[in-house]
């Protein structure tokens, strides 16, 4: 079982547009990062980058999974079945639709693979009787109908529906590192302080949590060890739980005003951007 | 995935089919080679029919002679001389369980199907090779009057009927594949349901092609009498050979006034068969028609089962679903004709295309002058799994009347990457991905199939899937 998540000047390229310019971080089972920046920083790219999205091109650095005993894991290396089986979650911003699949099916094939890494295309499932009860009862801890599991995945979901799946997701496949991307938008404030809680009890001391967010309500129980800031593709400042409130309140001119050559390289790529927008 | 494939049953390009094994069935009979007036008498002869069905038999040969091939569709290279006509597994005709010959057993073993049927079912009705081997009816079906047989018995017992209905939907000149159906017929079912009796479980056959070169020309046909009811299931599995083979099929229904009937197919053919079925079904006052089509395997495919609503409410429907794979060419489709007015239908096709393999949706809505208030839909969607596979849409709409509503909406998507990035970052491989948007593609029709048919062809499905990424 792998202890810390590290990441180290981690470059990721778009089409050949450099997003990230060198990240490094680093998070340990049982801490909470909070990762804040403006739209457009690049906070979705690095939970891209993590999971290993193919359009998301890691051009220089290393992402590891590092075991108790030292034993280094390079998840670069791995597919992304690979990486989720390696013990890490991407809860999506904007989870993808798949019609006509069944959210209890598509979640029973995805929960053995993750709990039987080893397990062959074809192999045995969970059985029924087992992931059934243990899908009420997370669903019951969520506040989630039960008839919601019989559901195409994501399919139809209203925006805080997308957002519950993924928490129920995160529940029933308890992964040691989660980043979990702006769960807390399309909700409102109770949704969000539902959400908040349950993450803390899902999470507890035995997984890493990345919260990428725009508010520090989701912090609310999951208070962070450090608070990090993006801004043009970098990691420009890191502090404690304060950090996420003053942002919250205050937004990124400070930010922006102290890191200047980061507040150039975020407005080139918004201007590149604009010119995609417009040409395309 | 675990199969009982034999090890040497490898097809092109890897793949496997679970259904590619022979048995050694002793054939009583065998005609000759070749397509002559000689043959077709023979035919006849040795089924004993009368007269007029070797008339019938001989004037369709005629026919068959004088078309041309159709111009459209795939490309039909067949030998009609180099194909083996009739075959006839067994002297008698099995009456029960015991009485059907070992080897053929083996090979439904094999199929897995008895258990399935026999829990599901108490009607089965199978033909193998020419001739409907086995066959039992539940006893309060024969009571209700319900006659369910092969349609070579139907000829000897009900010669009223089939002289009323046989060739009455599809005659000879239809086309040139019907003329040869008519010429060389053997086998199928024959299913009448009298005035007001519903039967609440699908009735069932189960065809298969077990002789090389042998071509298999099933004849149906189905007459669901005034308010009666009835769901007929048939599923196809063929072994591979290494020469073409060619299975033409004729289905033909009536379904008189508020009848329902509901046919239900899934094919499954090895890669070097042709398979040219016309399926037509007439609808009178009130009646509901439903096609239920699946298409798996073959060469080529050629396939439009049509509903031709007759008189006023009459309804059809016919939902399709096609794969296409490597050296495939499924030229499938539907056929809605609203000839009297206040009729509707709704044809909703599914096609999925890999590996090089080409699927095309063909269809026609046709609306007679006079069929005011007429309403069709038309929904086709094709899945394109890879670069080199192709998909095609030819929807032809032909309206003769002014008060009418017809919509059709035609898509084509590939397997998104977003779609499996997300279902891989649970933790499932790009093949089970890709297998679980495909099962949810196609998962509106398969919903509408009986449990077990829908379970087989989920196993289908993911039999076609392996070995499709990487």
């Amino acid at each position: 079982m792998s202890e810390r998540l590290e990441i180290k000047n981690v470059h990721v390229a778009v089409e050949g547009q450099e997003i990230l310019k060198g990240v490094d971080l680093a998070i340990g089972r049982g801490e909470v990062h909070a990762l804040m920046g403006p739209n457009g920083s690049g906070k979705s790219t690095l939970g891209y980058a993590i999971m290993g999205h193919p359009s998301y091109e890691v051009t220089e650095g290393s992402i590891e999974l590092i075991d108790a005993d030292g034993t280094r894991h390079d998840i670069l290396a791995m597919e992304p079945d690979l990486r989720a089986r390696a013990g890490v979650f991407l809860a999506f911003q904007r989870p993808m639709a798949i019609p006509g699949v069944r959210l209890a099916d598509f979640l029973r094939h995805s929960v053995t693979n993750i709990r039987n890494p080893d397990r062959k295309e074809g192999q045995e499932l969970m059985p029924m009787r087992d992931f059934r009860g243990e899908l009420k009862s997370k669903m019951k801890d969520l506040s989630i109908d039960t008839e919601f599991a019989r559901r195409y995945v994501n399919d139809g979901f209203s925006g805080g529906e997308m957002k519950r799946a993924e928490i129920l997701q995160l529940a029933m496949l308890r992964p040691q590192f989660a980043i979990l991307d702006e769960t807390d938008s399309g909700l409102d404030a109770d949704a969000v302080r539902l959400a908040s809680e349950s993450i803390a009890r899902i999470g507890g001391a035995e997984m890493g949590i990345l919260i990428i967010t725009h508010h520090e309500q989701l912090l609310e129980h999951n208070i962070p060890l450090q608070t990090h800031v993006m801004l043009g593709g970098r990691i420009v400042e890191s502090g404690g739980p304060e950090l996420a409130a003053e942002l919250h309140k205050q937004g990124y001119d400070r930010i922006r005003k102290a890191y200047p050559e980061a507040a150039a390289a975020e407005e080139a790529m918004e201007a590149e951007r604009r010119l995609e927008t417009t040409t395309s | 995935m675990s199969t009982d494939t034999d090890a040497s049953s490898t097809l092109a390009l890897g793949e496997i089919n679970k259904y590619d094994f022979r048995t050694n069935t002793p054939s009583v009979f065998k005609a000759r080679r070749g397509l002559d007036r000689d043959i077709v008498s023979q035919i006849s002869e040795m089924k004993q029919e009368p007269t007029w069905m070797r008339d019938f038999r001989l004037k369709s040969l005629d026919i068959f002679n004088s078309k041309p091939m159709p111009k459209w569709g795939g490309n039909i290279g067949i030998d009609f001389q180099d194909i083996f006509y009739y075959l006839k597994p067994a002297e008698q005709q099995g009456k029960t369980w015991e009485e059907v010959p070992e080897e053929i057993k083996k090979t439904f073993d094999r199929l897995g199907i008895p258990e399935a049927e026999r829990k599901f079912l108490s009607g089965v009705k199978a033909q193998f090779e020419s001739e409907v081997v086995y066959g039992s009816l539940a006893e309060d079906l024969a009571k209700k009057g319900v006659i369910f047989t092969d349609t070579d018995t139907a000829v000897r017992e009900h010669p009223d009927l089939l002289k009323e209905y046989f060739g009455s939907i599809i005659p000879p000149t239809d086309n040139k594949f019907a003329a040869l159906n008519s010429a060389v017929w053997s086998g199928g079912s024959f299913i009448y349901v009298p005035k007001g009796v519903s039967i609440e479980f699908p009735l069932q056959a189960y065809f298969r092609i077990n002789a090389e070169s042998m071509g298999q020309f099933e004849r149906t046909l189905i007459i669901v009498d005034e308010g009666a009811h009835v769901h007929y299931v048939e599923g196809c599995t063929a072994p591979m050979y290494s020469t073409e083979s060619l299975h033409s099929a004729v289905v033909e229904i009536v379904v008189k006034k508020h009848g329902r009937c509901r046919y239900t197919t899934i094919q499954n053919w090895a890669n070097n068969i042709y398979n040219l079925v016309t399926k037509r079904a007439l609808a009178y006052e009130g009646a509901m028609m439903e096609w239920i089509d699946g298409n798996l395997g073959s060469h080529l495919t050629m396939k439009y089962p049509a509903v031709y609503m007759m008189e006023p409410g009459a309804r059809g429907e016919i939902l399709s679903i096609a794969f296409a794979t490597a050296g495939q060419h499924q030229d499938a489709g539907a056929k809605l004709v609203h000839a009297a007015p206040n009729t509707s239908g709704r044809i909703v096709s599914k096609s999925i295309s890999k590996n090089g393999g080409r699927s095309s949706y063909r269809g026609l809505v046709r609306v007679e002058p006079g069929a005011k208030k007429s309403r069709s839909s038309v929904v086709c969607d094709a899945l394109i799994l890879d670069d080199i596979s192709r998909s095609d849409t030819y929807p032809y709409i032909e309206i003769e009347e002014q008060d009418v509503s017809i919509g059709h909406e035609a898509s084509v998507s590939k397997i998104g990457e977003e779609q499996l990035f997300y279902l891989m970052s649970r933790g499932l491989t790009e093949a089970e991905a890709s297998t679980m948007i495909v099962g949810g593609f196609i998962e509106p029709l398969v919903k509408e199939l009986p449990m077990e048919y829908a379970v087989e062809m989920n196993r289908l499905i993911e039999l076609q899937m392996e070995g499709s990424v990487g």
